[in-house]
């Protein structure tokens, strides 16, 4: 669907992109990660069509530096930044329709998907941030486009909003539109992306799972075990004796793990007969204070 | 190109300066003026209607060549800029539109507005002079319109040139309140002065002037109420003399480029260069 060929850009001296090349199939969510000033918005935009370029880039077999335009038709896009003229509500999705050549009339619709019907007269600076991005999402959607592009897109999101968007996003892909976004937060890749491209200085230094990246990262995780009553106490004396970190919590247990260490404690518990009734993972970092995992 | 995508643009930006305050402010400003200048210029008693008219266009060339230069300019750049300066455009241009839907859309759209504040400061002097019964020269009257129109989208495409070139507001502002000044002011002080330093021959001062889309104006519009341009001194006078009846096509034609030129060279300039930065880029 996405085919990048040895894309460069350049800022007069500074090189943004240095030979960078891809592929991204249809239905895939990927995510492009890295640090600030790795490339990632400059790949997001390149994509678009929005900056010159050298190399070859094609979104479904459109070739994006000859026919930006038919190539972003195809593209819905979340910016990092939001800014949108000073219109209301409604005026930014009418404006946004007519230039995507969509019937105004669905614009309620995409209102009501995104919970900002009851906000349509407002103007769109009275908007909160998650509101903001609520809107940018419902426009990059006005055309059912097969791709999405989403640079950042929690990144001025508190943790509730986070968690909305995150799953809205997740549906869309699993409704088959193609995800590509830009993050330095693991907790989004790891809820979001089934492949990542690691971004450097401008090149593609290597494409990861995120199980892989979380590795690489040395990121730890939360695996929460649920065992019967009477064997808790054997399981936690167990994972004491093999040196894990780890926290009773009323019926479940949450082992601090590396990642691809999942399965040694549950192989832990196999060989001493203890019996594993369920078990989850978080990606969050913080020591869970409950015993639910959202 | 597709239109539909200029006009929705185009439309977008006449609402925009509608909720200008400086716009608003320049068009009932220009309103008044032109206003005062039909009433203060009609002569007392019932005598030389005629010339009352000759005196109204005379006022209403000198706010013009004042005012609409000064808000065409400043519109044209701070337009453009300030949309790139917030990031609105980028994510505009990231929409399947071209930068020349966006840049003739906004164009058309600030022409629109500007235009349409220039008829209503206009149509009211207008106005006020049909009430007077002055009503002769009437044709001469929407020449002067036209002409008032054409230095307006002139400057507006010059004050778009600014933007293109300049990466902040306060510097496209910057540039367009100098560009302004240097053509009001500096040009013609400049012009008077090397004329007399340097002994200049009096075809190549006409031809300096006629490179200030403001002088051009200025000579096409007193052309059109006196039928001569003795009133602007010897460079005038030869001027009306070696090109006679061809002197108004070729202000008007001069006035036409200082419109195309400058426009043509913004959307070359917009079309090809990275207009986001590479500081709002890179993240």
């Amino acid at each position: 669907m996405i085919i990048a060929k040895e894309i460069t850009k350049r800022y007069g001296k500074m090189l943004a992109l240095d030979t960078v090349s891809f592929t991204i199939n249809a239905g895939e969510s990927i995510a492009l990660w890295g640090a600030n000033g790795a490339g990632k918005t400059t790949a997001i935009r390149c994509l678009l069509g929005i900056h010159g370029f050298e190399g070859t880039l094609t979104v479904s077999g459109i070739n994006v530096r000859k026919h930006g335009k038919a190539a972003r038709a195809l593209i819905g896009y979340v910016p990092q930044e939001l800014s949108f003229f000073e219109m209301s509500v409604a005026e930014t999705l009418v404006f946004y329709a007519r230039l995507k050549k969509v019937d105004t009339q669905t614009i309620d619709s995409a209102l009501k998907t995104v919970d900002l019907f009851d906000h349509r007269t407002k103007s769109v600076n009275a908007l909160s941030g998650g509101m903001k991005q609520r809107l940018a999402l419902a426009i990059a959607l006005l055309a059912d486009p097969p791709i999405l592009l989403l640079d950042e897109p929690t990144a001025s999101l508190d943790t509730a909003a986070q968690r909305d968007f995150i799953r809205m996003i997740r549906n869309l892909n699993a409704e088959g539109k193609t995800i590509v976004f830009s993050s330095h937060h693991f907790e989004e890749v790891a809820a979001l992306a089934n492949g990542v491209l690691l971004l450097n200085d401008g090149k593609l230094v290597n494409t990861f799972t995120p199980q892989d990246l979380a590795a690489e990262l040395g990121l730890r995780q939360w695996l929460r075990v649920m065992v019967g009553t009477e064997d808790k106490s054997e399981a936690c004396r167990v994972l004491e004796n093999e040196g894990y970190h780890f926290v009773p919590n009323g019926k479940a247990i949450y082992v601090n793990i590396g990642a691809r260490q999942k399965m040694d404690v549950l192989r832990l518990f196999s060989d001493v007969q203890i019996s594993v009734t369920d078990f989850d993972v978080t990606d969050s970092h913080a020591v869970p204070e409950n015993g639910g995992l959202s | 190109m597709d239109f539909a995508n200029v006009w929705t643009i185009a439309q977008k930006e006449v609402r925009d300066a509608l909720r200008n305050r400086w716009f608003v402010l320049f068009t009932i400003a220009f309103a008044v003026l032109a206003l005062a200048l039909s009433l203060l210029s009609q002569p007392s008693g019932t005598q030389l209607r005629l010339a009352s008219y000759g005196r109204t266009a005379a006022g209403l060339i000198n706010l013009v060549l004042l005012f609409v230069p000064l808000i065409a300019l400043t519109l044209g750049a701070s337009g453009l800029a300030s949309d790139r300066e917030t990031g609105a455009l980028a994510y505009l241009l990231a929409q399947p539109v071209n930068h020349s839907e966006v840049l003739f859309g906004k164009y058309i759209g600030m022409a629109t507005a500007l235009l349409s504040s220039l008829a209503l400061g206009f149509g009211i002097a207008g106005i006020a002079l049909i009430q007077q019964g002055t009503t002769a020269n009437a044709l001469g009257y929407l020449v002067t319109v036209g002409l008032a129109c054409l230095l307006a989208l002139s400057m507006l495409s010059v004050g778009f040139l600014i933007a293109v070139l300049v990466h902040k507001t306060s510097t496209a502002l910057t540039s367009s309140l100098f560009a302004w000044l240097f053509l009001v002011f500096i040009g013609d002080l400049g012009i008077m002065g090397a004329a007399i330093i340097t002994q200049m021959p009096i075809a190549t001062i006409f031809w300096i002037a006629t490179l200030n889309p403001l002088q051009m104006f200025k000579m096409a519009a007193i052309l059109n109420i006196q039928a001569n341009l003795e009133v602007l001194g010897p460079a005038g006078l030869y001027a009306t003399e070696t090109y006679g009846t061809a002197l108004m096509p070729m202000l008007l034609l001069g006035l036409l480029l200082w419109v195309i030129v400058p426009l043509a060279l913004a959307q070359f300039t917009f079309s090809t260069r990275s207009f986001i930065t590479a500081k709002r880029s890179l993240a």
